[in-house]
Parts: C-alpha cells; sequence; structure tokens
C-alpha cells in the first residue's frame, strides 16, 4: 500500500450512470490484477473504494458506477484534479490457478477488474473466454475492449436487449474451461458458485472502514479463517467461502 | 527544543500521541507505512477472554465529518492475542503498549487482565466498559457508577499495572462515572468511547448498519469530547486520556487545555493512515505557535 497524489487525465461516461476515469501517478505498489484503491474526495469522510480496470507504469484506469453522493461529484470532477488515492489494497487474482482456458465472468461494475486480468491471461498464453452481465443495453460497456484483447466475449442482459437474454450463468452452460474468475453482485457469485465446474476466485464487495484491514469493518467468515474483505480479500477462493 | 513528553501513571511517554483502540489493530498494517516507534503509545486491538468475530456486516456507515462502526469487538481472543500478536508487535515497536480489554462479565474482565498482567510489553490496561456494540455487556458496566466501580475494583486486584477505565459518552453523567471509578481505585479515565448513532439509507429504507446503531465517531464529535474531558477533569484527580474526534496538532492541544494528559486518535487514522506520524511531526510547530515550551505544562490549562 501507497499513498499517492493522481492527477486526473480524463473522464468519459461509458454507459449508463458508469464512468471511466483515467488517472496519471505512480502505480509501483499494484502488483495484481483485481486489486483496488481507496480515494478521498473532498467534503466526505471516508475514501470511496473503487477496483482497478487497468494500469501500467503510470496510468490507472478506473471505472465506476454513481451509486451515491461521493461517486456523483467524482464524476463531475474536471481533468487536472488531484486526488490522494491509497494504492495497491487487497490481494487481487492470480494468475497461476487459471489452467489453459480461463473463464471470467462479470456482472455490472463488477466488470472493469476483469479487464487487466484477462489481459494478463492473454500475455500469459491462455485462452480465455469473457462473459459480461448487465441489465440491459444502457448499462453495457466493454464488449469491445475485451475483445481486442483477443478473449471470446458473451454478453447478457437481464431485460434480453442486448447479446443473450439471461444471468451470466445461462451463457455459462456450453463453455468449455479450466478455472473461473468472478467480480459482480452477491446473488451472481453465488449463482456462479452453485454452478460451476471448476474452482476459481470471486471477488466480494462490502461496506469499508479503512481498506487496509486496520479497522475490521469488512470481516466476514471463511472455511479457514475470519477474513477482511479489504486486505485478506476482495477475491476469495471458491472452496473456502461460506454463504 | 520544545518538550512533548507527558506521563501517565509512571508511564513516560515521548509524546501524548496514542492510536486508539480498535482503529489501529495490533498495529503492523501501518508499521508497513512508517516506523510507528514515533509514536507515544498505542492501544491495541480490543481484547477479550474468548475470541470473536464480531456483529454481521454491514458494519461501518459514513456521516457527516464522522462514521459509525458496529465491529463488535473482532478479536482472535487474549491467549492467541499474546502467543501472536504481541510478538508480532514487538518487532515493531519497541515502546509499551496499552492493552485495551472488554468483557461481559466481571470474572471476564478480571481473567483477562490477569492474563495480561504477565506481559512485559504492555506499559498500561486500559479496561473497555463502554463499547456500544455488544450486548449483556460492554456498555452495560459503564452506564452504571456501581458496576463501573465493581469492574475497576476486580480489575484493580489482579494487576500491578495501571488500570485506566474507558468510559462512555451515552450516560446522563460521566462525572459520576468517573468518579465511581477513582474510588475504586483506577489510576486513570480513558474517555470517550464512541456515541450510539445510527444511519438509515433511503433507497432500503432499512439502517445501513445490520446492527441497526453503531458507535459514531470521527472529526463531529470533538466538541463532546472536549465538553466531557474538561468535566471531568474538574471532578478528578487521577489523569485522563483524551479522545474524540482529535485529527490535528492543534486538536491535540485544545484537548489537552480540557485536561487530557495524554490523547487518543481513532476515526482519523482510517481516513489518512499518516495522521498520527503527522500530528507528531506538527506538534512542536504547532507549540512555538501559541508560546508552549512544555506540554506537559498545559494539562487542564483551560480551568
Amino acid at each position: 500500500m501507497k499513498q499517492e497524489i493522481f492527477v486526473i487525465k480524463s473522464q468519459e461516461k461509458i454507459a449508463k450512470d458508469v464512468f471511466k476515469m483515467v488517472l496519471s501517478g505512480n502505480t509501483d505498489d499494484i502488483t495484481a490484477s483485481g486489486q483496488f484503491v481507496n480515494i478521498k474526495l473532498d467534503g466526505f469522510y471516508l475514501r470511496r473504494p473503487i477496483s482497478v480496470c487497468d494500469y501500467d507504469k503510470n496510468e490507472l484506469t478506473l471505472i465506476y458506477k454513481t451509486v451515491g453522493e461521493g461517486t456523483a461529484a467524482m464524476s463531475g470532477y474536471e481533468n487536472g484534479t488531484e486526488l490522494d488515492i491509497l494504492t495497491g489494497l487487497g490481494n487481487g487474482y492470480d494468475t497461476s490457478l487459471s489452467g489453459e482456458k480461463p473463464l471470467l465472468l462479470g456482472g455490472g461494475v463488477g466488470v472493469p477488474p476483469l479487464y487487466n486480468l484477462c489481459k494478463k491471461l492473454v500475455a500469459e498464453g491462455k485462452k480465455p473466454t469473457v462473459i459480461l452481465g448487465f441489465n440491459g443495453a444502457d448499462d453495457v460497456f466493454y464488449e469491445n475492449e475485451f475483445k481486442a484483447l483477443g478473449a471470446d466475449v458473451y454478453v447478457t442482459t437481464v431485460d434480453g436487449s442486448y447479446g443473450i437474454k439471461g444471468f451470466v450463468t445461462d451463457a455459462m452452460s456450453d463453455i468449455d474451461y479450466s478455472f473461473f474468475y468472478t467480480c459482480g453482485p452477491e446473488p451472481m457469485l453465488k449463482a456462479i458458485y452453485k454452478v460451476s465446474k471448476t474452482s476459481g476466485q470471486l471477488s466480494f464487495e462490502e461496506r469499508m472502514g479503512c481498506g487496509f484491514g486496520a479497522c475490521m469493518g469488512c470481516s466476514c467468515k471463511t472455511k479457514y479463517a475470519n477474513k477482511r474483505i479489504c486486505k485478506d480479500g476482495p477475491v476469495l477462493i471458491k472452496e473456502e467461502i461460506i454463504w | 527544543m520544545v518538550d512533548t513528553s507527558v506521563s501517565l501513571s509512571g508511564l513516560v511517554l515521548d509524546n501524548p500521541i496514542i492510536p486508539a483502540s480498535g482503529t489501529f489493530g495490533y498495529g503492523y498494517e501501518y508499521a508497513e507505512l512508517y516506523d510507528i516507534n514515533c509514536l507515544g503509545s498505542f492501544s491495541f486491538k480490543g481484547t477479550t477472554r474468548e475470541a470473536r468475530f464480531g456483529n454481521p456486516t454491514p458494519r461501518i456507515a459514513e456521516c457527516p465529518a464522522g462514521m459509525i462502526n458496529s465491529v463488535g469487538l473482532q478479536n482472535p481472543g487474549v491467549e492467541k492475542v499474546i502467543s501472536e500478536e504481541l510478538p508480532k508487535l514487538k518487532e515493531c515497536f519497541s515502546k509499551k503498549v496499552i492493552a485495551n480489554v472488554g468483557g461481559f462479565s466481571l470474572d471476564e474482565y478480571a481473567e483477562t487482565c490477569q492474563i495480561l498482567d504477565s506481559q512485559e510489553q504492555v506499559g498500561l490496561l486500559e479496561v473497555n466498559i463502554s463499547c456500544p456494540n455488544v450486548h449483556n455487556g460492554g456498555m452495560s458496566f459503564g452506564t452504571d457508577p456501581k458496576m463501573a466501580a465493581e469492574v475497576t475494583k476486580r480489575v484493580k486486584a489482579v494487576t500491578t499495572k495501571p488500570v485506566y477505565i474507558k468510559l462512555s459518552p451515552n450516560v446522563t453523567d460521566i462525572v459520576e462515572i468517573a468518579k465511581a471509578c477513582e474510588d475504586a481505585g483506577a489510576d486513570g479515565i480513558s474517555m470517550i468511547n464512541t456515541l450510539l448513532g445510527m444511519r438509515i439509507d433511503l433507497k432500503t429504507k432499512k439502517p445501513i448498519i445490520a446492527n441497526k446503531m453503531g458507535g459514531f465517531s470521527g472529526s463531529a464529535i470533538l466538541p463532546v469530547a472536549l465538553r466531557m474531558v474538561y468535566q471531568v477533569y474538574d471532578a478528578v484527580k487521577i489523569p485522563i486520556i483524551g479522545m474524540g474526534g482529535i485529527s490535528t496538532a492543534k486538536d491535540v492541544i485544545e484537548m489537552m487545555l480540557a485536561g487530557a494528559t495524554a490523547v487518543q486518535i481513532g476515526a482519523a487514522n482510517l481516513v489518512n493512515p499518516f495522521v498520527c506520524k503527522e500530528i507528531i511531526e506538527k506538534l512542536p510547530e504547532e507549540m512555538a505557535k501559541y508560546n508552549l515550551n512544555s506540554l506537559s505544562e498545559i494539562i487542564g490549562g483551560a480551568h
């Protein structure tokens, strides 16, 4: 973990209530896909934890949904705004577990952390399949970006207004996969947990105090130990999860 | 050269800055960020006789200038704290720590304190009779002067270390409880714990916190904490560790003028993990601004 000042380079709306923010700054402490950053916003007491969509040495890409007053304020920030950010938080995904044909399943704003993961898996010579689930056509984002990485991409929408009608699990049955990685709302994670035929890593969300393991605000029970979603997670392995 | 040292019942601190229990774990998350040996001391995560998972999540809700938590004394239990946490802590912190102890019965408080009494790393026991997040214990001992006195006596009987009782602000008259603790032999008072509060989510129309209510802390509670420390300072002779909403070197001086011998920093650590270090570095400059040579001379200066 590091505290760094980042500068907003660009920000754009890419779907309904969903914004993509690109920032410049030191990303040295981000070491795995699926980690998150915690952003201090003027006028709000607690930081806002946002998963890392992509990063390289001096650039950070975040995709977030405006779910409350903090993220709404953030979406109005101008280019050039400086943000105090704690980076490199959480454990992230482990690509060494993937096997040859990993399956990536993202739901809504659970999609972003899978982007850098997909990029890494492709770079390692794996053949990922990606299923992106949204509520409707207005919510869909990053289909082409995943395709551009070379992955097989399926999109599902709950109302059937785009792609396959249904949930990500409806698109899973015919796919042959060696391991799965997922991030999204808890009912989706639970459904995937039930129907999945292999082991996998699931990324969880919880209301956090600090985001770096000090306050015990986001604890959960697992089969092996009590874990802090922010520090020992957000990524848990299928076999340890207690619902 | 200004003097920032203070003394808590014989435990001399280089400076009065102590991270508050529950906001600093057992130290090592912060030791990754800076050398925590700059701290006066620190109060470790509230420890009970047996391991506790605590309350269901969500346990955190944001507030204007603060936050609510309902962690509920999650900790691995005193034996694991001694066998696993304290040895790890020793590697990154060479000073004496404050052992924060929670409990659900008089016997439990006494037993946990007795176990910790043998720990050379522990400089002082801080007995939490004010946790708003646990039932049948915690705060119920801190809202009744007789019970507060009883806990104090039982703990004093099993330890030679200084005993500080951590008080709840969720009472009609905190002075009465502080006096009861002093009369029962307490070496000092820690105050204040969090204020009982709640938030409601307008989308779900239900409380945000799974346990419905929790402890409110953060900058917003500073005036309440100052007022209570001021009142208790007038009524007792034992030292007070003042806390509640402190986040700057100025707040530290203000709390000491109200009557605190040392201060604890809580919620501010969660937002700015470097805040204690920054306050310690800023203190001499802030003291110079107000022509203060020695911090220990300003304790209770506002009276």
